[in-house]
């Protein structure tokens, strides 16, 4: 057992008193260590949140420091910089890249309580019994390893982890359909010539690939053996498509930030374009109509997780696993829900909302009363219901993950074409 | 005596010189020794391989890229010189009174109170498809519909890099005109030349020292930028900055440094060629 469970606090708690002083030789020691330890988490802005560092300082008695950056900088840092950080909140395609490098140490699940209530996409890749798993870096794909100093991927569940998943969502294209005025269905829309000049795409080679690919094949122009891991000619293909649109005028702009897509939004410039979730509702608080659009094709899933550097050791790591399981155990889950993401574990994150909460985020019921984010902000009004419909209806649609292709060099320096042609 | 004086002089240079090699010329080395080593897709190895020039130099991007470049920055100073040549004259011939010739100046300086993204990036509410410039146009019956080139445009990249560096040509131009001696003004007139022949003949060629210092300005900058492109462009076009922003942010630094050695060689050799027709310390 680690030494860690007894804090400070619980300690205090009368009984469990008793337990720690036969347990271990000298508790208040430890609880007065606790204090002064200090994790370094470094991730993209989406799960950085300082309520989450003060709600560790409050619950568990340590600190957590949180730096947020763009996700080329986390991959970046992860690789070249392990003694920089704890804990690396990182995205699955990034630990494709990153594990590699030996900079992080896989967790064993026999010490993460909820191991079991995770999500099955994490685990065995599927999120029902009957479901397949997308194309992509799917999170399973790159979730385990063989042992402790595995640096290659296992392809089946292990007790040996690589990250322990905290948030993913399913992405798809959002639209103005106020200034569209008809139901749009399919990802090809975005190539219609009806938008032309009212487009726009991410400037994030990466992810943008895949949304080109997304399109592409709904359009019936390239059939894909994986578009997660596409061949030179499929890449050629996909770029030579999406330049000519460029060329004849299709984009108004491509955008590379979380406010970028919002302004291009919320300001009429475009009114079709990928998307980000809490983009979209960004653009609604601002009372204007935008939709997160369920797309006949299935959605572009991403997901992210905990990994924890190689350089911990001891009561640092002890103290990571301690804040692991705090996250698995619905606080933070519930808060990341309440924006729009899902948590790994939903299942204690029901504890943590209100029944309406749940229905209208989990189970894509409409919203008895208004909904509100965790920052007290209307999200949606009652009688609305979530874009997409619930959880299954969602995550069961997932046509692809965001992924890290073998040819990924040779497809950077065809975006890069694609950019300047 | 002669040694000490010498000495002396070595001394009072010694803390600039440490200050320009530990920041300026030992970190351009370094991106020099650094454009020559390999990268993988989260490392970088030290070797010594020409493979990054020879990808940048045979890749049809790399020229459109620079072409590019070198539209923007041409557009850019002919642009910033006929504006900034105009408004010096304005403020060094036409304005009399002192007083009013440094207010006038001041004011010159108040956008600049503000940081340069800030300006850049007001630029966009206003050009966009319903920005202000879109609904004066069409209120005014000038237009139908919005004028979509406004934003996102070359147009933009052009109109905002104009109004980011106007003020560096303005500046060292209305600096050269006020030291041109009237005398040699007048002294033209009473030859009986003309409006036209006194600013051709006496004050440009007077003035050139501050062009050339204007123009070093405007070229170094307009070349350098990634961030204004990047924005006005909406992302659609590229130019030399961007292309290393790209690779920076790709991990790719050997790349990066081989595309940024390439560039300042470049703006090195424009600069030099400049250099050739006007003596600029002549007239410091």
């Amino acid at each position: 057992m680690s030494k860690m469970r007894y804090s400070r606090r619980s300690i205090l708690k009368s009984g469990a008193a008793v337990a720690a002083a036969s347990a271990l030789p000298a508790p208040m020691i430890w609880a007065q260590e606790i204090k002064n330890i200090t994790l370094r988490q470094f991730g993209t802005g989406v799960s950085n949140l300082n309520e989450v560092g003060q709600k560790v300082k409050e619950e568990l008695g340590f600190t957590l420091e949180m730096t947020a950056l763009d996700s080329d900088s986390v991959t970046q840092r992860a690789a070249t910089q392990p003694d920089s950080f704890d804990i690396a909140d990182i995205e699955y395609w990034i630990c494709k890249k990153v594990w590699p490098t030996g900079n992080l140490q896989a967790m064993d699940t026999t010490k993460i309580k909820n191991y079991d209530k995770i999500v099955g996409i994490f685990k065995d890749g599927k999120l029902t019994p009957e479901s397949v798993v997308a194309q992509g870096t799917a999170p399973n794909t790159v979730g385990f390893v063989e042992g402790p100093g595995s640096t290659a991927f296992a392809k089946e569940q292990t007790q040996w982890m690589t990250l322990i998943p905290t948030i993913y969502n399913a992405d798809t294209l959002g639209i103005r359909p106020d200034l569209i005025g008809r139901p749009i269905e399919s990802w090809a829309e975005l190539l219609n010539p009806e938008f032309k000049g009212k487009a726009s795409i991410l400037d994030i080679s990466s992810i943008g690939i895949m949304d080109m690919a997304m399109v592409c094949e709904a359009s019936g122009k390239i059939k894909y053996g994986d578009k997660g891991n596409m061949t030179r000619a499929e890449i050629d293909q996909t770029i030579a498509i999406f330049t000519e649109a460029k060329k004849a005028g299709q984009f108004r702009a491509f955008w590379k930030s979380f406010d970028e897509s919002v302004n291009l939004m919320a300001s009429g410039e475009v009114v079709i374009q990928s998307m980000w979730s809490p983009a979209v509702t960004a653009v609604k608080s601002r009372g204007i109509p935008c939709v997160f659009q369920p797309l006949k094709e299935g959605y572009r899933a991403w997901g992210g997780g905990l990994g924890l550097s190689k350089s911990l050791t001891g009561m640092q790591l002890d103290a990571a696993y301690e804040y692991i399981n705090w996250y698995l155990s619905g606080w933070v889950g519930a808060f990341l829900m309440r924006q729009g993401y899902y948590s790994a574990v939903p299942a204690t994150s029901k504890d943590f909302m209100t029944p309406n909460e749940w229905g209208y985020w989990f189970e894509g019921k409409p919203a008895a009363e208004d909904i509100a984010d965790p920052f007290g902000k209307v999200m949606a009004k009652a009688g609305e219901s979530r874009d997409g419909g619930s959880f299954y209806e969602r995550m069961g649609h997932v046509a692809c993950w965001n992924s890290v292709m073998d040819e990924n060099q040779y497809m950077v320096r065809k975006w890069n074409e694609f950019i300047a042609s | 005596m002669a040694v000490s004086r010498n000495l002396q002089g070595w001394l009072l240079a010694a803390p600039l010189t440490a200050v320009l090699a530990g920041f300026l010329v030992l970190p351009i080395l370094t991106i020099f020794i650094v454009s020559f080593w390999q990268a993988t897709e989260f490392s970088i190895i030290p070797a010594f391989s020409l493979e990054n020039y020879q990808f940048l130099l045979t890749s049809p991007v790399t020229y459109q890229v620079f072409f590019k470049t070198f539209v923007y920055a041409a557009l850019v100073w002919g642009l910033t010189l006929g504006i900034g040549f105009t408004v010096a004259y304005y403020l060094a011939f036409h304005i009399r009174s002192e007083a009013t010739r440094m207010v006038l100046f001041l004011l010159c300086t108040i956008p600049f109170l503000t940081s340069n993204i800030i300006r850049m990036i007001s630029w966009i509410p206003f050009l966009g498809r319903n920005g202000l410039a879109n609904q004066a146009l069409m209120s005014l019956g000038i237009v139908d519909a919005p004028v979509e080139w406004l934003l996102y445009s070359d147009f933009s990249v052009v109109l905002a890099f104009v109004h980011l560096n106007t003020l560096f040509m303005i500046t060292p131009i209305f600096n050269t005109m006020m030291r041109i001696d009237r005398s040699l003004v007048e002294a033209a007139r009473d030859n009986g030349a003309s409006g036209r022949q006194i600013l051709t003949h006496v004050i440009i060629p007077l003035s050139k020292p501050g062009i050339m210092i204007g123009t070093i300005f405007v070229l170094a900058l307009v070349m350098g930028d990634f961030i204004t492109v990047r924005f006005m462009s909406g992302s659609q076009s590229a130019n030399v900055g961007r292309l290393i922003s790209n690779d920076i942010a790709l991990l790719q630094y050997p790349s990066a440094s081989a595309t940024s050695i390439v560039l300042l060689a470049v703006v090195l050799l424009i600069i030099g060629a400049l250099m050739r027709f006007v003596n600029i310390r002549k007239e410091l």
